[in-house]
């Protein structure tokens, strides 16, 4: 072995077969094999989506707002606002790497900063989003064979003809006794795991009656709409209700089929653990581009190797953004 | 680096633009929904949605290419990265969604209920 030291190999810190070093290589193995975690769940999201195919939750029906537009239907507006968040932390991600190649710390420094801020952004917006999502908005009633229906009323200004009417706007207010079953108060095997509902079912069903404008929608879709039935249909199908469902948890959510917010939580979390993932990566070479650590070492590529992993993570938003909210 | 990196700072801008306008493009065709996309399928999917996919996987080319700086790499990297992906996402989209229709149309046709 020579004494020289020589970079030419890729575990001498140098490029090696495929003109990447060592460092680089690895985060695009990485890059590979999340890329096929998330197409696994994508595929998994589509596998649910086509065996339900007649019944599943129209998306621009669930996702309509938008921060200070309080009842204004605004479909797809918030997520096409995330999105540009992210391409644009993308678009000073790659001019922090850009001014990387040219040694200008001091612009490195900036775009990273603006980067870091973009991803908060981004973790905050989806936070509100989830919010809502968890919160739910109209209400609706499940039935025994679990599914979902949903309360409506003619509308002629709307597209379908029906307007979507919210359970507080109808349901009678009988100031029942209603008590959460907990273990806390000896109830064992059949505690409720979920806070109780505004609405009772009973109170649901009364004012139900007593608007006989009101119909019932169906998860079924026909013609790319949701079913809505005949007043007396839907009088007969609501005799099938159980229990009352507001927003959305793992077990259940009043937008439709039981997965739809299971496939939701997971696959937008776990996108979110990584865009977290990556602010704090971010934030770990922003410092070290202060303290001047790749300005010593003259080279910027693990301000290179972050950035990578950073439009990674826009990568699969922009899939998850087609998935989930448009096709 | 032995190559002297000069800035890609115009090419950065061009690219952002094209993924502004393609993401624009997909809201607005997602909120409008013309009959004529939507209610039209090919291969059992509507033809708004294909637009859809086609468009993502538009954008997901200039991330890889341009942000990503595939296209200034190495042949041999770039294809053993991009080729792998292709192939075992359509592979998986294959199955998994064919099967998916085919388990649809076994509770359509069968007596049992699902969900009701």
């Amino acid at each position: 072995m020579s004494a020289t030291v020589n970079n030419e190999h890729a575990l001498d810190g140098g490029p090696g077969p495929m003109g990447a070093t060592y460092g680089k290589m690895m985060m695009w193995f990485f890059i590979v094999s999340d890329a096929l975690t998330f197409s696994g769940f994508i595929a998994a999201y589509g596998f649910s989506r086509f065996k339900f195919i007649e019944t599943w939750p129209i998306a621009d029906e669930v996702f309509t707002h938008f921060p200070f537009l309080h009842g204004v239907n605004a479909p797809m507006y918030y997520v096409a606002l995330m999105t540009f968040i992210l391409i644009f932390s993308s678009v000073t991600m790659v001019i922090a790497v850009d001014a990387g190649h040219r040694l200008q710390k001091t612009k490195v420094a900036v775009y990273m900063l603006l980067t870091i801020i973009g991803g908060f952004m981004f973790l905050g917006s989806q936070a509100w989003e989830w919010k809502n999502f968890i919160k739910g908005e109209y209400g609706a009633v499940e039935t025994a064979g679990g599914s979902i229906l949903q309360f409506v009323k003619p509308d002629k200004n709307e597209k379908s003809g029906y307007k979507r009417v919210k359970l507080e706007e109808f349901a009678a207010n009988l100031n029942e006794e209603r008590e959460q079953l907990t273990r806390d108060k000896g109830v064992w095997f059949m505690e409720d795991k979920f806070a109780l509902t505004n609405y009772s079912l009973n109170e649901v069903n009364q004012g139900f009656k007593s608007h006989p404008e009101l119909l019932v929608r169906t998860e079924f879709i026909k013609d790319k709409e949701k079913t809505v039935l005949s007043r007396e249909e839907s009088e007969k199908r609501l005799k099938d209700a159980v229990l009352v469902v507001e927003g959305a948890n793992l077990v259940r959510n009043e937008y439709g089929h039981k997965l739809f917010a299971d496939f939701f939580f997971f696959i937008t979390g776990f996108h979110g653990f990584h865009v977290f993932s990556g602010v704090l990566l971010n934030i770990l070479v922003f410092f070290n581009v202060l303290l001047g650590t790749y300005e010593r070492r003259k080279s910027y590529e693990m301000v290179e190797k972050v950035g990578l992993y950073w439009h990674f993570v826009d990568l699969v938003w922009v899939f998850v953004f087609t998935f989930f909210y448009l096709v | 680096m032995a190559h002297a990196h000069e800035s890609n700072m115009k090419r950065i801008w061009i690219v952002f633009g094209y993924l502004s306008i393609i993401t624009t493009v997909e809201v607005a065709l997602g909120i409008l929904k013309p009959d004529s996309l939507f209610k039209n399928n090919f291969l059992s999917m509507s033809l708004l949605n294909w637009i859809f996919i086609i468009l993502t996987v538009v954008k997901a080319y200039y991330i890889m290419w341009a942000f990503m700086h595939l296209e200034g790499e190495k042949k041999s990297l770039r294809w053993s990265i991009v080729a792998p992906l292709v192939f075992l996402i359509l592979y998986l989209c294959f199955i998994v969604l064919v099967e998916a229709d085919y388990i649809f149309e076994v509770f359509d046709n069968s007596h049992y209920k699902w969900i009701f």
